[in-house]
């Protein structure tokens, strides 16, 4: 980055672009944030008297399951990798637990669900690091694979009813105070280990190494295989946390309760700033763009658009946000 | 790609030639053969009509893996497919209804519709410089927000003689029409472009994009070009969903992903440049034969769903390990 900042022309307006380039290219946390802001701003303007604290606490209830989908992706695109296998492994999870509470008890309940999350994952890690399947394909056919177990687990447990245990309410839908929502008391500490993880951990340089450059990678004697069976584990358990908070908020569970929200969080990592090629971004930039996207889901409803034109405007504004990012930061 | 034989003057050497660039959708083509050997000693009342419902049903799906392939043979993805058949089948169901005279027309506009979607997937992909698999995931909300406004619940029509062309047999009862249609499409389109520059380019941006541009071949051009094909093909999947169920639906099926799944089967690699349109057709009705033979079997719906990804998975798997040995050994 620094010998790229050397490289910026001197003089009058380009040194000015070149700067403002250079401050978007290496802190981009800073324009999502301002773009986060612009939306906010936007919505209490079209909707008067919108922001209060209870929306806040609201619009984080709905970003902390999309942003830990984001961080599934975050991780597997780091390594040039993607995880479609998310959403049916979140509502695997959630489902399990739910079917399982008036079984076994809440806490054998979510220690199963995170099993077969972890089985799921380290499928999906061994089909890619070791078999080298392409990951769309790998997670893509695995997702196929769990939604057909799992509706026929559901004939199994038809009379089972769906229970969710007290906790899980708690932490979904709750709030603490005034409008903090309570599932915030998982996901900070979640958020922290992985931002942390990611700068400093071997763990977490590897996923970069791995990604960058496979091959550099490989003869520095980088075994590739046990890092993608860890993430893609990682990856499984970040979504089932994610369902089961889903469970948590609209308080039942489905087979298709998390299919809505893959494809979105695939956009939130895109937008906060990680390559889908591998090597480069970050998951404090899909934080943010997990909230941007849900503020523009509200705002899309507080303008009163129909669903059909809140898709194609919010299609729309992904290719915009990922088109202005390659820009900036591939013009060097 | 390779070297084509031509002047070759032996006739075998020329057919082991062909059968060896061929090998892995002959390979193919017999799996189907010994699933249908199957079928008939499941159930073997299993005769012409079950092929026709066979190839009907395939069709949507077939046409989806060919635009699938076509973008991702020249080193593209196209993640947007499913919303673009979702969006001229309730085009083309929605205008039929209100116009059925006028259904000719309507089918040209939308083909027409089609190609316009695929053009500004690929220019969107060329101009910006930002990922095939995220711009092209971005434009499917946009496209299936596009269905949403021309049809809001699935209803429209299909003309009388759309349905006719892909019901029905053509000749023997044994050869559905369906899948005559389906083959002199994609024939008439695929198999004359594929022997002109422009097809071979197809090929060149996919297995080295620098080699490609630096032997003349306009890169941007190319790209575009292959996702306006996916584009017509898309089209032709929604004409064919249109025909089949009679109406348009703005719900996008899974044809996106399936189609993705049915091209690498049909041994499309997902790193460009290598494979055919053959083998993913034939792998489409390698998955609707499996899907049938379960159903037949009696075994719970679901387990189809978990057949399917297994098959996919596995053959992908066994790929890669012929790869891989052929790479050590």
């Amino acid at each position: 980055m620094s010998s790229q900042a050397e490289m910026v022309p001197a003089g009058g307006r380009s040194a000015f672009a070149g700067g403002w380039r250079r401050l978007l290219r290496d802190r981009p946390l800073i324009p999502l944030t301002g773009l986060l802001v612009l939306l906010v701003v936007g919505l209490e303007v079209a909707s008067p008297g919108t922001i209060k604290p209870a929306w806040v606490g609201s619009t984080i209830r709905a970003a902390v399951p999309l942003a830990l989908l984001g961080a599934s992706q975050t991780l597997a695109m780091l390594t040039g990798g993607i995880d479609l296998s998310v959403g049916t492994v979140a509502s695997m999870a959630a489902f399990i637990m739910a079917t399982q509470t008036g079984q076994l008890g809440p806490v054998p309940a979510l220690l199963l669900a995170f099993l077969a999350a972890a089985l799921a994952g380290l499928v999906n890690g061994i089909g890619v690091g070791i078999f080298k399947v392409h990951p769309l394909i790998m997670t893509l056919g695995l997702g196929l694979v769990i939604l057909g177990l799992m509706n026929v687990y559901q004939l199994v447990v038809v009379t089972n009813g769906t229970n969710i245990p007290p906790i899980i309410d708690w932490l979904g839908s709750g709030t603490t105070l005034p409008f903090l929502p309570n599932n915030l008391f998982l996901f900070v500490p979640i958020a922290l280990l992985i931002i942390a993880g990611l700068r400093y951990s071997g763990f977490g340089r590897l996923l970069f190494a791995v990604g960058d450059n496979p091959v550099a990678a490989r003869l520095s004697g980088v075994r590739a295989w046990q890092v993608l069976v860890g993430l893609y584990i990682l990856s499984a358990l970040l979504a089932a946390v994610a369902g089961i908070l889903i469970a948590g908020i609209v308080k039942t569970a489905s087979l298709a309760l998390v299919d809505q929200s893959v494809l979105p969080a695939v956009a939130a990592a895109v937008i906060g700033g990680t390559s889908i090629m591998g090597g480069r971004g970050g998951y404090s930039g899909t934080i943010i763009g997990a909230l941007i996207l849900t503020v523009l889901t509200s705002l899309l409803i507080a303008l009163q658009m129909p669903e059909a034109v809140r898709q194609i405007l919010f299609g729309a504004i992904i290719v915009a946000v990922a088109a202005v990012y390659t820009r900036i930061v591939d013009v060097s | 790609m390779e070297s084509r034989a031509t002047d070759g003057p032996n006739l075998p050497a020329r057919l082991r030639h062909w059968a060896q660039r061929n090998s892995w959708t002959l390979a193919l083509l017999g799996l189907f053969g010994l699933i249908l050997l199957i079928t008939y000693i499941i159930q073997p009342s299993y005769g012409a009509s079950e092929l026709r419902a066979l190839a009907i049903g395939a069709m949507p799906l077939a046409m989806a893996a060919v635009a699938q392939a076509i973008v991702v043979i020249s080193g593209g993805i196209d993640l947007s497919i499913g919303s673009m058949m979702a969006l001229t089948s309730v085009t083309a169901a929605a205008l039929m209804k209100n116009q059925p005279e006028a259904s000719v027309a309507i089918v040209i506009g939308v083909l027409v519709l089609g190609v316009v979607l695929g053009v500004i997937n690929g220019t969107l992909v060329v101009i910006t410089h930002v990922p095939d698999i995220v711009v092209t995931l971005a434009m499917s909300f946009v496209w299936a927000g596009a269905a949403l406004v021309v049809l809001h619940t699935p209803g429209g029509a299909s003309a009388d003689w759309l349905t006719g062309i892909v019901s029905g047999s053509i000749g023997s009862d044994w050869i559905p029409r369906a899948l005559v249609t389906l083959l002199v499409i994609v024939g008439v389109i695929w198999i004359p472009l594929r022997r002109s520059s422009a097809g071979l380019a197809l090929y060149g941006i996919g297995s080295n994009r620098l080699a490609a541009f630096r032997s003349g071949v306009p890169v941007g051009r190319t790209k575009v070009f292959a996702y306006m094909l996916g584009g017509l093909f898309s089209a032709f999947g929604g004409l064919a969903l249109t025909a089949t169920t009679g109406i348009g639906s703005p719900v996008p099926g899974a044809y996106t992903l399936l189609g993705v799944a049915a091209i690498v089967l049909g041994g499309v690699s997902l790193a460009g440049g290598r494979g055919g349109i053959a083998g993913p057709i034939v792998a489409v009705f390698v998955l609707a034969l499996v899907r049938t033979d379960l159903t037949l079997l009696g075994a719970n719906s679901n387990l189809s769903t978990v057949v399917q990804g297994t098959i996919l998975i596995g053959v992908v798997m066994f790929g890669s390990l012929l790869t891989m040995r052929r790479a050590h050994g």
